[in-house]
């Protein structure tokens, strides 16, 4: 049948030469082949010493910011939440108390901020969602555990460290 | 035989014994190590510096393990299988020459367990025990692949084994003597038998990787096809042994292979280093020297191993068969031919 896209490729199998059939020359270009791999740098990058760079725009554990002043942004308004796709993130809101406003920007703030790190797909819509530019994904890879609920990250771990003092 | 002498056997068999425990133990490593560097990888490096405590938490892995007797195989047998596999694969060292007499208090000690004078005989018999080991411990798991693992090795050392026997008949055409003593002295300096026998060193390669069940010939268990093979369905320290007999033989074949071919204990110059420095430095340089080879030639094991694909078993059969025999047959005729031409025409 005619070819279409004109890029069929006849195959032909060739008979073995005699060369190749007699193995030995074809091994020793095989052992050539690999003694140039054994004197070769290794591609191992040693994990937990050392770290493969990342490109700018990874997506990895998420950090909850502070502004300028070390109030937290969150404002516990819920929209990262509906715009995760996995169902990843809840949170409880709270209003703010008198002699709170060091540590909230706004008068409402999230009292519990929990997302489970083995349904987020790190996709990055949350950030996105965020009108206060609270949430990022900007951290490292979220490391192994042992248990399942010690994959639902709280504010302890989520939070920024507050600005030095 | 003098208490001297009984007692410096009895120190020299512990010694070697050692030794080979210890090369199977840290070829495992060394394996791990060289497919890493072929592959660009790194290899085990987290147990010690570089790995090196690697074997030893192995072993300790091995013996901590779960030890499974499944219901249906036959549990006499099933423990022979891999002791006699272990065992055959020890006993092959007692006729290696390991180095050239050294001297001790003005008493002539030989560096070699016990020197009978048909000592390739012996090698040849021991090694074509080892199958049994593999064949008893297939059979007795009541499992199929084991099975067909254990039908495989047995037919492809049987296969391989005439061929090697043939490519040794043409090297004891030229030697005159089964004693591997005697062999390894006719090699003295330089006069390797591999100048002689250069396509019989070929031959006796080949089947020396089958007979171990070596890549490319490691039918016996292909893990794409049966599994696990012969051993499919051991665990614990008898899979243990099953894979140390692999690397024993592995020791045991390149001291085999070195002494036979590549000169042993010998090496060039060796009579200038007795006058230099003393016979005792010249022997104990051998020795080192036979080593050296012997893990050249095991470093060359893994290489291929490393880098070919295993044959496929009509592949392997054709090969033993068609191409191997008479191949080694033929060489048998060269070196007759040779041998007497030049014998008659006086060199």
């Amino acid at each position: 049948m005619e070819s279409l896209s004109n890029k069929r490729k006849v195959l032909e199998v060739k008979p073995l030469t005699l060369l190749e059939r007699a193995y030995l020359p074809v091994i020793v270009g095989g052992l050539a082949t690999t003694m140039k791999h054994f004197f070769k740098k290794p591609v191992t990058i040693s994990y937990p010493e050392e770290k493969r760079e990342f490109s700018e725009n990874f997506r990895g554990m998420h950090s909850l910011k502070r502004d300028e002043n070390g109030k937290e942004r969150c404002t516990a308004c819920g929209l990262c939440a509906l715009s995760c796709p996995a169902e990843a993130i809840t949170m409880t809101a709270a209003e703010r108390q008198k002699g709170e406003e060091h540590l909230y920007r706004e008068e409402k703030y999230a009292a519990v901020y929990e997302i489970n790190m083995l349904r987020c797909i790190f996709c990055g819509l949350c950030e996105e969602a965020c009108p206060k530019e609270a949430i990022y994904l900007d951290g490292d890879i979220v490391p192994a555990d042992y248990l399942r609920k010690d994959f639902i990250y709280g504010k302890d771990k989520l939070v920024e460290a507050p600005l030095n003092q | 035989m003098e208490t001297a002498d009984l007692i410096f056997r009895i120190v020299l068999i512990v010694v070697i014994f050692a030794i080979s425990l210890v090369v199977a133990m840290y070829s495992t490593y060394a394996e791990r190590k060289v497919a890493a560097f072929f592959q660009d990888r790194v290899g085990p490096n987290r147990a010690g510096p570089w790995g090196i405590l690697q074997p030893l938490a192995d072993g300790g892995k091995m013996f901590l393990k779960e030890e499974i007797i499944p219901t249906n195989a036959t549990g006499f047998l099933f423990i022979v299988g891999p002791s006699l596999a272990i065992l055959t694969a020890c006993i092959g060292s007692a006729v290696i020459p390991w180095g050239s007499a050294i001297q001790i208090g003005g008493r002539t000690f030989d560096l070699q367990v016990t020197d009978i004078n048909v000592g390739v005989l012996y090698i040849f018999g021991v090694v074509s025990l080892g199958v049994y080991g593999i064949m008893i411990g297939g059979w007795a798991s009541n499992n199929k692949y084991s099975l067909l693992g254990a039908i495989r090795a047995a037919s492809q050392n049987i296969s391989y084994e005439i061929s090697m026997g043939l490519s040794i008949i043409a090297l004891l055409m030229l030697t005159g003597t089964l004693s591997l003593k005697e062999i390894a002295e006719q090699q003295h300096g330089f006069h390797w038998n591999v100048w002689r026998q250069p396509l019989g060193f070929i031959l006796f390669l080949v089947c020396a990787f089958a007979e171990t069940n070596r890549s490319p010939f490691d039918l016996p268990e292909c893990e794409t096809e049966l599994v696990g093979g012969y051993h499919t369905e051991y665990s614990s320290m008898k899979l243990g042994f099953y894979l140390f007999a692999e690397y024993i033989n592995m020791f045991i074949s390149s001291a085999v292979m070195a002494t036979l071919y590549w000169g042993g204990y010998n090496y060039p110059f060796m009579d200038d280093m007795a006058v230099w420095f003393s016979p005792n430095t010249a022997a104990i340089v051998g020795v080192v020297i036979l080593f050296g080879k012997i893990f050249f030639s095991i470093f060359f094991f893994m290489w291929v191993r490393w880098t070919i694909p295993r044959f496929r078993y009509d592949q392997l059969m054709d090969l033993g068969w068609k191409i191997l025999i008479p191949l080694a047959i033929a060489n048998i005729v060269l070196t007759g031919v040779g041998s007497t031409l030049l014998t008659h025409f006086g060199y």
